[in-house]
């Protein structure tokens, strides 16, 4: 059976493919967590030529930016974003980790002003060769992002 | 700490024009508010000291138990907006971390961290730099001994930090369970700095410069395993007689027992400087703030 049967195809969208397998859910979480109106449809662990098994998902009626592309970056390195309208892929996007990321992740320092005071919790990032780091723009502290996303 | 090499020696520089004097009314008509939610002796009073000594008057208070943030609840973002628009710059120190920051955003005058919980103590970089400085003539190419709470301790983690601009050699005395935090070793290793990690402070002395005692904090461990680790983390007196004569001592303050009284008797005890170096450090800071040119 093809891909294409298993998912059902949009008219106007965002289609999340290339998703590592597992992290589908927690993608779909986050988009919740923005917009708890939103329609998807996901499929997950499907089979793929490049990646072996994939998850995707698919958003109707909202076209992804790119900084909201990017934000999936952390839990979907490989993903590609297409964006769809009248049925076609109007433009792909790979996404790139962002230089840094508002708004998303609560600090896990408890101890961490942000968690008291009105301001969105902020993160650099950093891609070293062991990893990917997470620095807080208040206490400083640095994370491995497995401490936001789990491990893959 | 955000400042470059470059503006480090210049604040060291400063520092030690301030000490030689005569003095200068840097912060005439200046209003300073010195904020300290949480206690502090030598910090706040130093401080208080820089500015009054420059001409500045001071406003602010010593605990956030009489403050509308702990008495009635104001977050502290409102309740720096509002001193902001009071003072030219405020000095302050807070128990979170990243109060600084914080408080840097919705202040509109200069805020200079004076501590925000464990994470940052960036005046007392610079007084040890200075005080470096002074004893030794130079910031660069020196072998660096950090002994006792290298865990924890946040004046020996910003120190490392800002040595590392300067291309210095570091030795890291201490029990396992307070060794130097993973990521400031890994930093290290990236910038190619060389480092040893020992548990043998008395091997160290003969090829140190500065020796950087830190207090190992009692309350962190159960009675015995205290008595254990403050056992291997005392220096002595006589441990010094394998030092070289330009090796000094530095130490934050305060000590408990990590520092002999006997020490203080030595050419090589420097911590008393170190601590009155804070003044002409913190006068060298605020001086450059508030001054567009000196």
């Amino acid at each position: 059976m093809s891909e294409k049967m298993k998912v059902k195809a949009i008219n106007r969208g965002t289609v999340i493919d290339h998703i590592t397998p597992g992290q589908g859910l927690k993608i779909l979480n986050r988009l919740h967590l923005i917009n708890d109106k939103i329609q998807v449809t996901v499929g997950l662990n499907l089979p793929s030529k490049h990646m072996g098994h994939k998850d995707i998902i698919k958003v109707e009626d909202w076209l992804f930016s790119m900084d909201e592309a990017n934000e999936l970056a952390l839990l979907a390195p490989d993903a590609t974003v297409n964006i769809i309208e009248d049925h076609k892929v109007a433009s792909k996007m790979k996404v790139e980790l962002p230089g840094r990321l508002t708004g998303i992740f609560p600090c896990p320092n408890p101890n961490c002003v942000s968690h008291s005071e009105p301001v969105d919790s902020s993160f650099s990032i950093h891609q070293a060769k062991d990893g990917v780091f997470m620095r807080c723009r208040y206490c400083e502290s640095l994370f491995r992002k497995e401490r936001f996303v789990g491990a893959p | 700490m955000d400042l470059s090499r470059g503006e480090l020696e210049q604040l060291v520089s400063l520092a030690g024009k301030v000490k030689q004097g005569p003095q200068r009314h840097w912060l005439k008509e200046r209003v300073i508010g010195s904020c300290f939610f949480e206690a502090s002796t030598r910090t706040r009073l130093s401080f208080e000291t820089a500015i009054l000594r420059q001409g500045g008057k001071v406003i602010g208070f010593a605990d956030s138990a009489n403050t509308s943030l702990g008495k009635k609840g104001e977050t502290l973002s409102d309740t720096i907006r509002v001193i902001g628009s009071y003072v030219d710059a405020i000095v302050m120190r807070h128990p979170q971390e990243g109060s600084a920051r914080l408080a840097s955003e919705v202040a509109g005058v200069p805020v200079v961290n004076g501590g925000d919980g464990s994470n940052q103590h960036p005046t007392q970089t610079l007084l040890d730099l200075f005080t470096i400085y002074e004893c030794q003539g130079r910031l660069d190419d020196l072998t660096v001994t950090f002994a006792g709470d290298l865990k924890y301790g946040r004046t020996v983690h910003s120190l490392v930090q800002a040595l590392s601009m300067f291309g210095c050699r570091f030795k890291f005395v201490a029990p396992g369970s307070l060794a130097m935090p993973g990521y400031l070793l890994r930093e290290l290793d990236v910038s190619g700095l060389e480092y040893e990690v020992t548990d043998s402070l008395e091997r160290t002395l003969p090829d140190s410069d500065i020796l950087y005692m830190t207090r190992v904090q009692k309350e962190r461990f159960d009675p015995t395993e205290y008595g254990d680790i403050a056992a291997h983390s005392v220096l002595r007196a006589e441990m010094l007689e394998q030092a070289p004569g330009h090796l000094r001592v530095m130490h934050p303050l305060p000590r408990v027992d990590e520092i002999e009284v006997a020490v203080d008797r030595t050419p090589h005890a420097y911590y008393f400087q170190q601590a009155e170096n804070g003044v002409y450090a913190r006068q060298a800071l605020l001086a450059t703030i508030l001054n567009k040119e000196l």
